[in-house]
């Protein structure tokens, strides 16, 4: 693909200062961007991600870091390219054809436009959980299980019963579900559904989640459980949230990129951000002045 | 005057009445402080006096042409001297038949015969009488129904309720007629059918094993007692449908899952209107396929190999139906895949799920019901093809399941039993009645396990 040629050469060129001195390389890469786009310890890493549908550029130049077991909020009004940026962390763009990606990003400093990286196993690792719930049309069994058996991670019936029970009651809905395993899940309330989605991407053990408007769908009941359940999963992964709820974004995450016609305007420590937000369109969209 | 005329004056009525009425509102409106006031726009009340005008004389003229004949026959039988009104019934009609001619000439006054002059006069007569009693009270009619329309248009007078309406019974009715021709058509076979099963008993039919339609013409001839065991047709209709299916359904599935999911946009805009065309394919143009094309080579194939092949193998008739029917497979496979939600494929690429692996395990289950409906469409078209199987198959009813054999299939023997100088009430051509039934009721049955599946699936899917 072209993209991937283009991005062989971005990612020469870029080795070099990568791996230098660190504290340089911010001050020379944060561009447009207010605060502070990077962490000490980073999960995965964008360095001047260009987006394009088409002709048409989506994302410019954008840089930020995902820390190791934190919830990075991304809000901007709609169409600003967070949705587009979240889907370049696992390249589920690539199912786009019209699509091009630019820049770098990294997963624990392996780049995962490389040639070398396989979207197959690169989506095993960084997971996914969509604005509208989307089981499969099957049980919620085999809705769970679904990944471990793709990925081959369980040997025996016990194990993948092990690893189906054990993802449901991550995602908070073993006790509801225990008794209709094999019942379908499309027939799950839309809460419920999109719980069990959380099961089914964690059920691959990912390294990093990654959710785009997960509870948009959601009554405000259904959404307090998926908040409380992201604050849980924390512990153990890394995790970018797109949301269109400010409460939502103040309520889970430790940090909050701003995003405004495809450019990451701010990014910060998420109280900073909502107390005192440095740039003046962000301060106009917190306070809902337009979005 | 004759019934095109007065259709043509009905019309012309109810084009004036459309005028009328429109300008009768406009009028009534600006009495009553402008449009704006008028229940409906002023074309609609045009529409209602046309309706008016020209419906009731419409449905009177139907009812006259219907019923004028046989009004007119039995006034013409009261007139009859009593020698010929005590006729047998065959006799009558053909007196009738005769006098109608001898009017319809205008040779009346050359006819030799006194009795039947008069009697064709008579008749003149009454045709005449009855026309233009027709013509005056379907003018009247018509006329009767614009003026007491155009009397009704008030500002309140709902006109686009009343139009709305009328155009909803047409609605109705149109899709009466698809309904009542089927009802008909049923009952049409069934009647010819129950005649068929008085002289061969029904058990006999469905089960027997022997296929040999050929019933005596005269008392004395021999060998030819006629049996009618329908099982060797239905067989052979089986085995060329499951040789087509055998060879369309891998092919169409496979085939409708390249073009929705890999090819690109422009090589799928090119190819499935060439796949769509095997379809628009005259079935006789594919007739000649198989019986100069496919079967020889199948026979020679065999020979080289050293099997024995017939000429009208059910293998050679079997692929090329195959061929005829992927279309119906692979481009009903092909909608349903691609409207298979995006949000799916989102979910099993964002599981790390390979294409192949999405496409098995996501898109495949989701269409099921679809391309099973596809599958079973392209199963009741093998059943009831006909002109393939009449040019390629054979025409000896072998009871086998050997595919090199020939066979002949029901549709085949309807054709044979039909087409010739027949008597229209021999075991022999009612079998062909007995056949349509079993074949309808076959791709019926067909039709009804295919929505069950459908629906089942759709609930489990949605």
């Amino acid at each position: 693909m072209k993209s991937e040629s283009e991005h062989q050469q971005q990612t020469q060129a870029d080795t070099s200062h990568q791996s230098e001195n660190k504290a340089a390389d911010i001050q020379q890469e944060v561009g447009a961007t207010i605060g502070q786009p990077f962490v000490k310890q980073p999960k995965m890493q964008a360095r001047h991600v260009d987006v394009f549908y088409g002709e048409k550029q989506a994302i410019y130049d954008v840089s930020l870091d995902l820390g190791k077991n934190e919830v990075v909020a991304l809000i901007g009004p709609s169409g600003c390219g967070k949705s587009t940026f979240l889907r370049c962390m696992n390249r589920m763009n690539d199912t786009i054809p019209i699509c091009r990606v630019s820049g770098m990003i990294t997963l624990d400093d392996e780049d995962i436009y490389a040639e070398d990286m396989d979207p197959v196993l690169l989506r095993a690792r960084v997971g996914m959980v969509f604005q509208k719930p989307n089981p499969f049309p099957k049980s919620i069994y085999d809705n769970v299980a679904y990944g471990a058996r793709l990925h081959g991670l369980a040997f025996n019936k016990a194990e993948l019963d092990e690893i189906v029970i054990t993802s449901l009651q991550k995602a908070g809905l073993f006790d509801e579900v225990r008794d209709r395993l094999h019942e379908p899940g499309t027939g799950l309330s839309g809460g419920q559904q999109q719980r069990l989605c959380i099961a089914r991407t964690i059920a691959v053990s990912p390294e990093v989640i990654l959710m785009d408007e997960p509870a948009s769908a959601l009554d405000p009941i259904a959404t307090a459980i998926i908040e409380e359940l992201i604050d849980e999963l924390r512990q153990n992964y890394t995790i970018a949230i797109v949301t269109h709820s400010m409460q939502q974004a103040a309520r889970v995450s430790q940090r909050t990129a701003y995003f405004h016609l495809g450019k990451l305007v701010e990014i910060g420590a998420t109280n900073q951000i909502f107390t005192n937000p440095l740039h003046e369109l962000t301060e106009n969209y917190i306070t809902g002045r337009f979005g | 005057m004759d019934a095109t005329t007065l259709l043509v004056v009905i019309t012309t009525l109810s084009l004036l009445g459309y005028v009328l009425g429109r300008q009768r509102s406009i009028k009534v409106a600006a009495n009553h402080g402008g449009q704006r006031k008028l229940h409906s726009l002023p074309k609609y009340y045009g529409y209602m006096v046309s309706l008016w005008t020209g419906l009731p004389a419409l449905v009177l003229l139907v009812f006259w042409l219907i019923f004028e004949p046989g009004i007119i026959n039995s006034m013409l039988l009261a007139e009859l001297p009593a020698e010929m009104s005590a006729l047998s019934e065959n006799k009558l009609s053909l007196v009738m038949n005769d006098l109608q001619l001898l009017a319809e000439s205008g040779r009346i006054k050359a006819e030799t015969d006194p009795v039947k002059r008069s009697a064709a006069e008579t008749l003149v007569g009454l045709e005449n009488r009855s026309q233009l009693v027709r013509n005056i009270l379907i003018f009247s009619v018509a006329l009767a129904g614009t003026i007491w329309s155009l009397s009704r248009i008030r500002v309140h007078t709902r006109a686009r309720v009343f139009v709305e309406r009328i155009i909803r019974y047409l609605l109705i009715l149109c899709s009466l007629v698809a309904i009542l021709t089927t009802i008909g058509i049923v009952l049409s076979v069934l009647f010819e059918s129950l005649r068929f099963f008085k002289s061969v008993p029904l058990t006999d039919f469905m089960f027997g094993t022997k296929w040999s339609p050929q019933t005596a013409i005269r008392a004395d001839q021999i060998g030819s007692s006629g049996t009618f065991g329908a099982i060797p047709l239905f067989a052979g209709t089986l085995l060329i449908s499951a040789i087509a299916l055998i060879i369309a359904v891998p092919t169409g599935l496979m085939s409708a899952i390249y073009l929705s999911e890999y090819a690109s946009s422009s090589f799928r805009a090119f190819a499935k209107p060439l796949l769509e065309i095997l379809a628009g394919i005259p079935t006789v143009v594919y007739g000649f396929f198989a019986a100069l094309t496919v079967a020889p080579f199948i026979r020679n194939l065999g020979e080289t190999i050293g099997l024995d092949v017939a000429s009208e193998s059910a293998l050679a008739t079997g692929i090329v139906m195959g061929i005829m029917i992927i279309p119906f497979v692979s481009s009903l496979s092909d909608d349903v895949i691609s409207a298979v939600p995006k949000a799916m494929r989102d979910a099993a690429y964002g599981m790390g799920a390979t294409q192949s692996e999405t496409i098995r395990q996501v898109l495949i289950p989701a269409a099921l019901p679809g391309i099973v409906g596809g599958i079973l469409l392209a199963a009741s078209r093998a059943i009831g093809e006909t002109m393939i199987v009449v040019m390629a198959a054979g025409l000896a009813a072998n009871l086998t399941a050997n595919p090199l054999q020939a066979v002949t299939t029901v549709t085949v023997q309807i054709v044979t039993l039909l087409t010739g100088d027949q008597e229209f009430d021999s075991p022999k051509t009612l079998a062909a009645f007995a056949l349509g039934l079993m074949l309808f009721i076959t791709t019926l049955v067909l039709n009804v396990i295919a929505l069950h599946i459908v629906r089942k699936y759709r609930e489990q899917y949605e």
